[in-house]
């Protein structure tokens, strides 16, 4: 599966092996961490929701698309849903490719589509008790900071 | 009027309190459908930045709604 929501924590080691390729000269790898804070505040815990079936359909068609605009032998990602703690891995992309600058060019491709159109949600709980929404205007019982 | 279902996730869910709702609507559009329910309760993002699907398959705002389908509200997104 070239494109997964995984709820369980994700294997860098296991998912880089396993786009090992004796014709492949480059493998770029990108990790998005959990981190302690986002525009100032304080987050101690983030939460991923997705649609997984729609997520992983439009998931494939963007590694797809960057298997077809670059020159890359291969590719996949993998990214988490459920309760995530500071520091853990959120999301995975890999690719390799005969040269290094497509292999770079694939995966910045694939991470930046994937925030864009993939139906995955994130939601900060911070320091103080409160929560919410990342990027969506509409507020929730428990509002994010002003 | 039409018989739909309305599924809502993330921050939309929270907003209106549930998972999913039936509904007996004149919106002839997800477009319409959504403005209806934007209004209804409280869903300030605007459609450009949201998604729709119809019956689990990502959708255009514009495609016409049929009786019985399921209508997925999905807010802005937040991968990575």
């Amino acid at each position: 599966m070239s494109f997964k929501i995984n709820s369980q924590a994700i294997d860098p080691i296991e998912l880089k092996r396993s786009l090992e390729a004796d014709s492949a000269g480059a493998c770029v790898t990108f990790e998005g961490w959990v981190r302690d804070n986002n525009d100032g505040a304080a987050v101690v815990a983030l939460e991923y929701e997705a649609h997984a079936a729609i997520a992983e359909e439009e998931g494939a068609k963007i590694v797809r698309e960057a298997l077809e605009r670059f020159e890359v032998s291969a590719a996949r990602c993998e990214h988490r849903v459920g309760k995530l703690a500071i520091g853990d891995c959120a999301v995975w992309v890999g690719v390799t490719a005969v040269h290094r600058g497509a292999a770079f060019d694939a995966c910045r491709y694939i991470i930046d589509e994937t925030k864009q159109r993939v139906p995955i949600w994130k939601k900060e709980h911070y320091a103080g008790g409160e929560s919410g929404w990342v990027n969506c205007a509409t507020r929730t019982d428990s509002p994010a900071r002003v | 009027m039409i018989n739909v279902t309305a599924r809502y996730f993330a921050a939309f869910r929270e907003r209106a309190g549930r998972d999913a709702e039936p509904l007996t609507t004149d919106a002839r559009t997800a477009a319409e459908l959504y403005a209806e329910l934007a209004r209804r309760h409280g869903f300030a993002d605007s459609m450009t930045r949201c998604k729709v699907a119809i019956n689990d398959r990502l959708a255009a705002w514009d495609v016409c709604l049929s009786a019985g389908d399921e209508v997925l509200f999905f807010p802005p997104v937040a991968g990575g």
